[in-house]
């Protein structure tokens, strides 16, 4: 039996605000019978853009609906801006952590969540923040599961093999037909970590390190967020720890914290050093 | 909404065990008879004195008990560490006395000891495999078999009774056409040893495998059952226990565990068809009734008088099992999410259930120390958590997706 927390199984045993809002001003639903979890998420905004109301509709396990009645308490009170920057990691730190396996719950509430919002914008006949409209094709559709989240999933975690994909995305566990599309996506990042080859620096003098942080930024990182609109410039180094603020489209772009916040970080990671933490400052 | 568990009726004193086909109790008189094998008679079979010779004898006696059951030749006992060892010893035994042989025929909806085996064989070693498929109701073709089996097949491995289903496989007929082609057959009878009469002087199998803890005995003992002639190889080297079958000194506690366990279910095999049989039914037929869009998975008929595999239409298996086990009741689940893989049970699938009905399927598998009282319980429980779940899920009759 797995490991879960008291407040995994109190959401369980007792979930708070089940059910549909017929009168929603954005409603996600993601996954299928077929993925073994589905969630529908739907919430209401009060007068002053804040979520008055979330509600939550799951088929799967424990841990899925656990995650997803957390995930409406944690989203009630909320603008929209502070809701798009919950993670998955968030709902699973809410819930005092859950087990390995079952990190793909959180990952449904963080993707209903999104879909969720995109579906408000689309509603009010807004332009749609452009870190929440990726065009994503599915690759996986056994278990429903997007490019993005298999090429994030594998710079993240350096994966090299079908399996691992599967193990963190579950892309690829069902009819395998998505093998070869994997080894393709898995194979261009092998030749991007090759043609970028990690650069080496001596990490007790920090200085270097500084040096190579703000090369990098500005030759490796800076360029790819420029072709979205967007930029990125150091703020400063302590340590380990790289702060950064986000210009140009990004700066205007409710969603782009948490995602380019991450994005950096990996890239920063693979570059130069596993333990580097990118912090992105507040928007002035 | 309220608590999952809100109104649920009074629970019988204890928790209610319907996990049956995962392990048993160990009987109350086997954990008496065992005590003197952890105590005073600690000896090592082999040796020569009063020590080991006390312990051999009561190795011997266990081993004249499980022949007894299957009507076999104490000879042709084995004892294995239980059914996996049991499956791998026949498997990798029988392929390593025939090396000519490359071939292997089973089933697809065998257990995990013989199903992995097979495929690591099949993927590391060369072995061709034919998995033999099963109809909606977990019957395999018999013409298929026919088909499959070649002049270098070596052995055909396909088991007594399905553990998630309980559809029982005819082994006497399946027998004569894998032993009249001149083939090994092997069969994983270790759900059926205990529950159904077997008898091998009548059903023609040369390796027949089982387990102690199926059937009340303890855990990590079992045997494995080889016809007088039949060629295999032992899979541990060392000493020359088991008449060089199988290496390392006997757990005598288990096997005296095991051997009574057998004399018990000799006496007990009327009560598993009949009193075990209608508790099943009883369960079965009061969860039909009270619980719309639900279904037996596999053949009412030609089934375990102790399993039954229910299917729950738009929930998933993990949550039933978690508000059950909140309960007192401890049940099974073909779901994916219970055992940590993405694909739900492996033999609901190859039966075709829909993904709808495999997600949410429970396995309730009885002993004959299951009561009338603790069936009506969970009989009364399950049809209010089913309940409870489906008022969470997006999904129903009208709205199968998005």
């Amino acid at each position: 039996m797995w490991d879960y927390t008291d407040k995994v199984m109190d959401h369980f045993l007792n979930p708070r605000n089940v059910g549909f809002l017929e009168d929603a001003d954005g409603v996600g639903e993601v996954g299928s019978m077929a993925c073994g979890d589905a969630l529908r998420l739907s919430f209401r905004l009060d007068a002053e853009g804040r979520i008055a109301e979330a509600r939550f509709q799951t088929f799967g396990c424990g841990s899925a609906i656990a995650s997803s009645s957390v995930l409406t308490e944690m989203l009630i009170g909320k603008t929209l801006e502070e809701a798009a920057r919950i993670t998955n990691e968030d709902i699973v730190r809410e819930l005092g952590g859950l087990p390995r396996q079952k990190m793909h719950c959180s990952v449904m509430g963080r993707e209903a969540l999104e879909a969720a919002i995109v579906d408000y914008y689309r509603r009010q006949g807004k332009e749609v923040p452009c870190a929440l409209l990726h065009e994503d094709p599915e690759i996986c559709h056994c278990y429903q599961v997007s490019e993005h989240t298999i090429r994030d999933a594998i710079a993240r975690h350096d994966l090299a093999e079908v399996e691992d994909v599967t193990y963190h995305t579950k892309a690829g566990g069902g009819c395998g037909q998505c093998h070869d599309e994997i080894r393709r996506l898995l194979a261009e990042y092998a030749d991007a970590k090759a043609a970028h080859p990690p650069v080496t620096v001596d990490l007790a003098a920090d200085t270097g390190f500084h040096r190579e942080v703000a090369r990098l930024l500005a030759e490796e990182v800076a360029p790819a967020l420029r072709a979205d609109g967007g930029d990125v410039e150091l703020v400063a180094v302590h340590g380990r720890r790289v702060h950064v603020r986000l210009t140009g489209q990004c700066a205007a772009c409710p969603a782009s914290d948490a995602t380019v916040e991450g994005w950096i970080q990996q890239r920063l990671r693979e570059l130069l050093a596993d333990e580097t933490i990118v912090v992105v400052e507040e928007k002035s | 909404m309220s608590g999952l568990l809100d109104g649920l009726p009074p629970r019988p004193d204890g928790a209610v065990y319907l996990d049956n086909n995962a392990t048993t109790r160990v009987a109350p008189e086997i954990v008496e008879a065992i005590q003197p094998y952890l105590t005073d008679v600690y000896g090592n079979p082999s040796s020569i004195h009063r020590f080991g010779a006390a312990a051999g004898r009561a190795v011997e006696e266990a081993r004249d008990q499980v022949a007894a059951l299957l009507g076999a030749d104490p000879a042709e006992i084995v004892f294995t560490s239980g059914g996996s060892e049991s499956d791998n010893l026949a498997i990798v035994g029988t392929l390593r006395a025939h090396p000519d042989k490359r071939h292997i025929v089973t089933t697809a909806v065998e257990h995990p000891a013989v199903l992995s085996l097979c495929r690591e064989l099949e993927s590391r070693q060369g072995y061709a495999v034919t998995y033999l498929p099963v109809d909606g109701e977990g019957h395999l073709d018999l013409d298929a078999l026919r088909d499959a089996l070649r002049p270098d097949t070596a052995i055909v491995s396909i088991m007594t009774a399905n553990n998630e289903t309980g559809v029982l496989f005819p082994v006497a007929e399946i027998g004569r056409i894998v032993r009249e082609a001149g083939v090994v057959f092997h069969t994983d009878a270790v759900q059926a040893v205990g529950k159904l009469p077997l008898d091998v002087n009548e059903l023609p199998v040369d390796l027949l495998s089982l387990s102690g803890h199926k059937l009340h005995a303890c855990k990590g003992v079992g045997a494995l059952y080889v016809r007088r002639g039949t060629r295999l190889r032992p899979l541990i080297a060392g000493g020359h226990q088991e008449r060089g079958r199988r290496a390392g000194t006997e757990n005598v506690p288990g096997i005296v565990s095991l051997g009574m366990a057998c004399r018990l279910a000799a006496q007990e095999m009327e009560t598993e068809q009949t009193q075990v049989r209608a508790l099943r039914d009883r369960l079965e037929e009061a969860i039909l009734a009270a619980v719309p869009d639900c279904r037996v998975n596999g053949d009412r008929e030609r089934r375990l008088p102790n399993t039954t595999n229910i299917s729950f239409d738009y929930i998933e298996g993990e949550g039933i099992l978690l508000l059950l086990d909140r309960a007192g009741i401890a049940a099974s689940s073909g779901s994916a999410c219970t055992s940590g893989s993405l694909e739900p049970s492996h033999v609901l699938r190859a039966m075709g259930v829909p993904f709808i009905a495999a997600h949410g399927s429970v396995r309730f598998s009885l002993s004959r120390y299951t009561t009338p009282a603790e069936i009506d319980y969970t009989a009364a429980v399950v049809p209010r958590i089913v309940e409870r779940l489906r008022a969470i899920t997006p999904f129903d009759k009208e709205h199968a997706t998005f």
